[in-house]
């Protein structure tokens, strides 16, 4: 007799926990001496985070994630306050502050003036005169290559991505912003003035790049491709994808061809809700700063250009960046395309065609 | 009675609650969601209409249907004689050890299994190199990167599954349904169609529908091994959220792979008779 309401207070319990685990939040404790960071890959690096965590005595919790659409679906799952910093593609700094996420920077304690003016793009980071976010790191969606199996000089315009000679040889980097960029470039087109009446003849250029290519791969797949062998070019690809592998495999590398190159830019944005937002402040000075951006360049995820051009990079880290030539790739460099919401999805769906497309 | 259906309450009460919050609710939202416009919030029935008229977005439906139907059936052919080996032949001694060792590779991460495939599948692969040193082929074959390597990712998985599933139900044969078929003249062959094969037939449904079920949502596989040469649901479903990071879209595309699954089950429990009177 006794046994039966013990039983039932067991249940009772469990089925209270289960409530209390359906009902409450799942979030981190979000202590003072914490900073909370949505990231790219490259910001996982420990070479990156020790120096700020020892010199400020805190922790860094880190969620990586890809593309801004999941990162504000995590920014939405969240409470508000959970967020502090958040690593941000330069021309989505808009789409934040249009939903409210982002707190204005102080530009007085940034190093501005060190940035590559290129790579500033205040179009796109300033926002009603206040600035939402600052670059912290950039490279190019380009062509990269093995130059023991290709004729180099071939690399240097976008017509060999079409060139039956290289058929079966090709990787795509599967994003379509830089690839439907770089189609466009090919075309003679700009990518800032882009519109759905160029998207018929991007479309056709992209369908001869796909038959040419052996497969369309995300980041690590295609570096896969590309250092194993089983291709020799990669559509999209660029020293974030060579200069990580130069030590293994030095016959990797990439080119700007003559209709350039396509920019990516990530920013680093700071949340209004955030509830450590002195140290977010102090976190994003020290990315910005020339050893913080000499780490997040040859970050062990990938290696990319850092935006301050006094970043302390040694020489031999400089040469694989190519960074004495940077100016003249900077000149030939267009942005991503930045389209609207319903231009988006039109080139979304040209790049769905394209995938599957036989 | 009262007390008793009280109990039984208290009892399902976890089972319940776990069932609304985790799955009803979720699935409730997934359908309001999917029934909106990503680009102004307003009510629509657009993200289904896509799915339906452009042949894109059906094709990978189709492309879902297919693979699925090779890793089907290429596991069930691999595991039904493997899993016969394990209950048959395998002395009951080393059974525990064999299955243990089939199933060992499983104790490795999902996503490296997947990528060591592509890696033995590659130009230079393992197998091209095997191939080639043997004089089978001039030129390595384009192995990795195709659907073909998503077949044999899956398949290296679910014909463990299928395996387990089938030498479970091996296990549990009654010996007396063999010994009264040979009484009654049955030869081996005889035996094994006319009554193990049947007998067994519920293990292979549930691997079957398990494999299908699985098969049929995974992302990881065909995005590392297809290199995205043709587009599954999975993966069609994942590219909405992404960038655009549009919901109603991924959304409905879901409902739509989750209403083929569920018919999946309906039409396999219905054609073996596995729901009890």
């Amino acid at each position: 007799m006794c046994i039966l309401p013990f039983r039932a207070a067991v249940l009772l319990g469990c089925g209270a926990i289960m409530a209390m685990a359906a009902l409450c939040p799942l979030g981190r404790s979000a202590a003072a001496a914490e900073l909370n960071a949505l990231v790219w890959c490259d910001h996982s690096d420990p070479n990156l985070l020790k120096p700020f965590e020892e010199a400020n005595g805190v922790k860094v919790n880190l969620k990586e994630f890809e593309g801004t659409g999941a990162g504000f679906a995590i920014v939405d799952q969240s409470q508000p306050g959970d967020w502090d910093v958040m690593v941000i593609d330069s021309i989505d700094v808009p789409r934040g502050v249009e939903k409210g996420l982002f707190e204005p920077l102080p530009e007085d304690r940034l190093p501005l003036a060190d940035l590559y003016p290129e790579v500033r793009m205040d179009d796109t980071t300033k926002i009603g005169g206040k600035r939402y976010g600052i670059t912290e790191k950039f490279g190019y969606n380009t062509i990269s290559y093995n130059k023991d199996k290709v004729d180099v000089s071939d690399m240097q315009s976008l017509a060999a991505l079409t060139d039956p000679g290289y058929k079966g040889r090709l990787a795509i980097y599967d994003y379509y912003l830089p690839v439907i960029g770089m189609a466009a470039l090919a075309l003679g087109k700009k990518t800032a003035d882009l519109t759905e009446a160029d998207l018929p003849a991007i479309k056709d250029l992209l369908l001869k790049m796909k038959a040419n290519a052996k497969l369309v791969g995300e980041v690590t797949a295609s570096q896969t491709a590309l250092a194993t062998g089983e291709v020799d070019i990669l559509v999209g690809g660029g020293e974030w994808v060579t200069a990580g592998l130069a030590k293994e495999n030095p016959a990797l590398d990439f080119s700007i061809p003559k209709e350039g190159g396509i920019l990516w830019s990530q920013s680093l944005a700071m949340f209004a809700a955030g509830k450590n937002k002195d140290l977010a402040l102090k976190f994003i000075q020290y990315v910005l700063s020339p050893e913080g951006q000499a780490r997040l360049a040859t970050s062990s995820c990938y290696w990319g250009m850092p935006a301050n051009s006094k970043a302390t990079l040694t020489a031999d880290q400089k040469r694989i960046l190519r960074f004495d030539e940077q100016p003249g790739f900077l000149k030939r460099a267009q942005r991503y395309p930045a389209p609207d919401s319903a231009l988006d999805k039109k080139m979304q769906d040209v790049w769905t065609e394209m995938l599957q497309a036989k | 009675m009262s007390s008793v259906r009280a109990r039984a309450w208290l009892l399902i009460g976890p089972a319940v609650a776990w069932t609304v919050f985790f799955f009803i609710l979720p699935l409730a939202a997934m359908v309001v969601v999917s029934l909106q416009d990503h680009a102004n919030g307003g009510w629509t029935l657009a993200n289904y209409r896509q799915f339906f008229t452009d042949p894109n977005y059906f094709q990978a439906m189709v492309n879902s249907l297919e693979v699925t139907a090779w890793v089907t059936i290429v596991s069930l052919l691999l595991a039904y004689p493997f899993a016969w080996i394990l209950a048959e032949i395998v002395p009951e001694r080393w059974q525990r050890l064999a299955l243990m060792l089939a199933v060992l590779p499983f104790w490795t991460s999902y996503i490296v299994r997947s990528y060591s495939w592509l890696l033995v599948l590659a130009e230079r692969g393992v197998v091209n190199d095997a191939m080639t040193a043997m004089g089978l082929v001039d030129e390595p074959l384009r192995l990795a990167n195709t659907r073909f390597a998503t077949v044999v990712g899956f398949t290296h998985f679910f014909v463990m599954l299928l395996t387990l599933t089938i030498f479970a139900n091996l296990k549990q044969l009654n010996p007396n349904y063999r010994r009264a078929a040979a009484d009654l003249g049955a030869g081996r062959l005889a035996m094994f169609f006319h009554v193990i094969l049947p007998l067994t037939a519920p293990g292979i449904v549930v691997g079957c529908f398990l494999t299908f079920v699985i098969a049929m949502g995974d992302y990881i596989t065909p995005q590392i091994l297809g290199g995205n040469n043709e587009l599954l649901m999975s993966q069609l479903v994942m590219m909405q959220i992404g960038r655009r990071g549009d919901f109603p879209l991924a959304s409905a595309l879901s409902l739509i792979l989750m209403g083929v699954v569920t018919a999946g089950y309906l039409l396999s429990a219905r054609w073996l008779k596995l729901e009890r009177a």
